[in-house]
């Protein structure tokens, strides 16, 4: 294969820098051939060439459905790219519970909730529930952290409560439903509300969710967010040597590599 | 049969789920809760909000519980002030609502005399629900009213007419049945809200208009094309025999109904639910409204290969439930769900074990199937070939109603055309392996009947011990979905209340009686 420019990079059908992308996506439009030149145009101010419709669909009279291809012009410089990411080093379960026991010395207390109106319970689940997801265990399983669930729809004063109430070393935010980003406007109130009891630099802030990104959970104040495939030890791996970061000052020794 | 399953071992979950109802029957027959109240002024026409923006029915029984009458049931209370005021029961709510009236000063509730009062709204109220019913039947002898198993989908724009228009494509694309989801925290409102509404989170509200205007919209394409669209909404949370009263007097065909859903995931307060589910069913039966059972559920927390049996055992409760309510098999839509792991090994011979089983262990009971949520990662391609896979298990299963799975779970409430791939694939998945399960026979002691046999093994030894233990401590040991919640803790305790000797509730004791059921209204009558 010919070498990749990575200042100038383009998708791949199947040959390097055909640029070929693929869309689906409706128009509340009566399906014809006005239809489909309308998807045509609208798919070329995208900025894409050579533009196939390859399928158009009636959708009940009000809407058309269809399917287009076509060449992308655009290109993206990926040398200059700078991604926010969770700085952590992977660990299982044993590794962290070994970490907190050596380099802490006393249990992590984490309280986590889904809150505002949002009821979707399985991220938060997954991350603190005895049983965990995929074959790992949740927080509540560690020894060396105690985990505090409130579940769903949880008011953020409650949240704060609670973890003033437990003397929480991490708070746990699990958003789920962000339909007219409802979610922002909850994870801002959050961190104002900590701030307003004076707790915010006390506690590490963790968000959580299918659309939540670690650059979106730093801009609206948190420590640190975690998107969609986290595993419980992702988690319990970052607040475990963020905790003793901020004790120790120190980059902690973490073992050896594997 | 297709799976050969031990029919003595089927007699013993039937047995046991008895029992278990039987227990939580005692304690539901002693009192009442404030929605079930509510519910009574919903279907005596008590309809409207205060200056506030409260809902009469709320306004009414808040007053009356705070002055301790509700052990009575608000409906006598209800006609004393009819009577001696000379209003109408609208105008009485009314007058409460604006201090002028106050149904504590009527004093206490000892004769019968007055019940006359409420007898022409009690009537009135019954026969919109007949009358619902015999349109509805005359609907689905005149129309296609669809082959199984039928395609139910889901609009959630948060818009009761965007929801509409999105109803109608979906509709004319060939869904059989419009659920049309709530906003994410009614579950948890003590009051149901009012009026038409356009704004909502991950779905619209249940109010009573927006009923009647999805009603009028899905009747319209009925007309249109010749299917008999059934609309779906949710009887659950802390307002369950309310939204069946709604449910009721709009002619909704299906209403999401579970006996457990609320506690374990909305975490409210099992007696208020126990009381909830038993109102609002007998309501659901007396509507001719099929309900659905929220089993699927468990499995978006627990596994579900190594929980299967807890599926199986809450079907047999809902079940035993149900009948308690008034509900016939053929009302009785138990619920289940595709979410095995599709990384495991054979994990879609395990899906076909679980979903024939329960075909086979409720014959006559209109079935229904939730789609994979659980491993939907928002690779749309491959979810949906998951999805094909889910259909093709609920047609060769004979499924009754289908709930499609979308290719954008875990992405977004549907887009129009999610909806619309998702019917396309149901429809070829139905159509080419229409037949497949009459002639296809399960090898004896292959893996399909094994696995069934090893559920319904299990399933008899949890419902035994759940009986022994009594279901709410069992649930306080978190014997569903992994989640243990305690007879005193959750929301809505505050609206329970025991009833008096003299409690009567008019649409319950007539209910009853039409479905046959032994009046237990008032504890001294037993």
């Amino acid at each position: 294969m010919p070498q990749v420019d990575l200042k100038n990079v383009r998708p791949y059908g199947d040959t390097l820098d055909d640029g070929r992308v693929q869309l689906g996506f409706s128009l509340p439009i009566r399906y014809g051939p006005e239809a489909k030149e309308a998807a045509r145009q609208l798919v070329i101010k995208m900025g894409l060439e050579n533009v196939d419709v390859v399928s158009a669909h009636d959708l009940g009279g009000l809407f058309t459905y269809f399917v287009v291809y076509g060449r992308c012009i655009h290109s993206v410089d990926v040398t200059s790219l700078r991604v926010p990411r969770v700085q952590v080093e992977q660990m299982d379960f044993f590794r962290i519970n070994d970490l907190v026991r050596d380099k802490l010395g006393r249990k992590i207390t984490v309280v986590a909730a889904c809150t505002g109106s949002d009821a979707h319970t399985v991220g938060i689940d997954a991350i603190i529930n005895m049983k965990g997801y995929a074959g790992e265990y949740g927080l509540e399983r560690y020894p060396w952290f105690r985990a505090h669930n409130l579940g769903a729809q949880v008011p953020n004063e409650t949240l704060v409560a609670k973890a003033i109430d437990t003397g929480a070393d991490a708070v746990l935010v699990s958003q789920v439903v962000t339909q007219k980003n409802v979610h922002i406007a909850n994870m801002t109130r959050l961190v104002d509300l900590l701030e307003a009891e004076g707790i915010r630099d006390d506690v590490i802030l963790v968000a959580g969710g299918p659309r939540i990104t670690h650059e979106l959970a730093l801009e609206l104040g948190y420590d640190a967010g975690f998107g969609p495939g986290t595993l419980p030890s992702h988690v319990a791996a970052y607040i475990a040597q963020e905790m003793i970061r901020k004790e120790h000052r120190t980059s902690p020794d973490l073992g050896e590599e594997r | 049969m297709k799976l050969d399953l031990d029919i003595s071992k089927i007699d013993k979950c039937r047995e046991c789920a008895s029992d278990i109802a039987d227990r939580i029957m005692e304690q539901v027959r002693n009192v009442t809760t404030t929605t079930c109240e509510r519910a009574v002024l919903r279907l005596l026409g008590v309809d409207g909000v205060d200056r506030a923006g409260v809902p009469l029915p709320n306004v009414v029984v808040d007053m009356a519980h705070q002055a301790g009458l509700l052990s009575d049931g608000i409906a006598t209370y209800m006609a004393r002030a009819a009577v001696s005021a000379g209003l109408s029961l609208q105008q009485v709510a009314e007058k409460v609502a604006c201090r002028q009236l106050d149904l504590a000063d009527l004093g206490s509730a000892s004769c019968d005399c007055d019940r006359s009062a409420v007898s022409g709204a009690v009537a009135a109220s019954l026969g919109r629900i007949r009358e619902n019913v015999a349109k509805r039947r005359e609907y689905l002898s005149r129309l296609d009213s669809g082959t199984e198993p039928l395609i139910y989908v889901i609009v959630a724009t948060g818009n009761i007419h965007e929801d509409v228009e999105q109803a109608q494509s979906a509709a004319k694309a060939g869904a059989d049945i419009i659920a049309v989801i709530r906003s994410t925290a009614q579950s948890l409102l003590d009051y149901v809200p009012y009026g038409a509404t356009t704004e909502g989170y991950g779905g619209t509200f249940a109010t009573q208009e927006n009923f009647r205007i999805m009603r009028r919209g899905l009747d319209s394409v009925s007309a249109e094309t010749g299917r008999y669209i059934r609309l779906v909404n949710y009887c659950s949370g802390l307002c369950m025999p309310e939204i069946a009263a709604m449910g009721a007097l709009e002619r909704l065909d299906m209403m999401l109904n579970d006996s457990m859903y609320g506690i374990l995931f909305r975490d409210i307060n099992m007696k208020r639910t126990f009381a909830d589910q038993y109102f609002s069913r007998m309501i659901n039966a007396y509507a001719g409204i099929i309900i659905n059972t929220g089993e699927d559920n468990y499995l978006t927390t627990a596994d579900a290969y190594e929980e299967a049996h807890t599926v199986l055992a809450s079907q047999f409760i809902n079940e035993a439930l149900a009948h308690r309510s008034g509900l016939p098999d053929s009302q009785i839509g138990l619920g289940h769900a595709f979410e095995i792991n599709p990384e495991m090994k054979d994990g879609f011979l395990c899906e076909v074990a679980q979903a024939q089983m329960a075909r086979d262990i409720f014959p006559n009971a209109p079935l229904k199937y939730m789609p994979p949520t659980k491993y939907m990662t928002g690779d749309i391609f491959r979810g949906y070939l998951l999805n094909g896979m889910f259909n093709l298990a609920g047609v060769m299963t004979g499924q009754s109603i289908q709930l499609l799975g979308m290719l954008t779970e875990a992405i977004h409430t549907p887009h129009v055309h999610d909806r619309y791939l998702a019917i396309k694939n149901a429809k070829y998945v139905f159509g080419s392996a229409r037949h497949l399960g009459e002639d296809v026979i399960f090898r004896p002691d292959g893996i399909i009947q094994r696995r069934a046999a090893q559920v319904l093994a299990d399933t008899a030894r949890m419902l035994e011990y759940v009986r022994d233990q009594g279901l709410m401590d069992a649930m306080g040991e978190g014997i569903f979905a992994g989640i243990a919640r305690t007879p005193d803790g959750g929301r809505g305790l505050d609206g329970v209340v025991a009833r008096s000797e003299r409690y009567w509730n008019p649409f319950e004791e007539a209910m009853s009686a039409q479905l046959g059921l032994a009046t237990s209204s008032n504890p001294s009558r037993r």
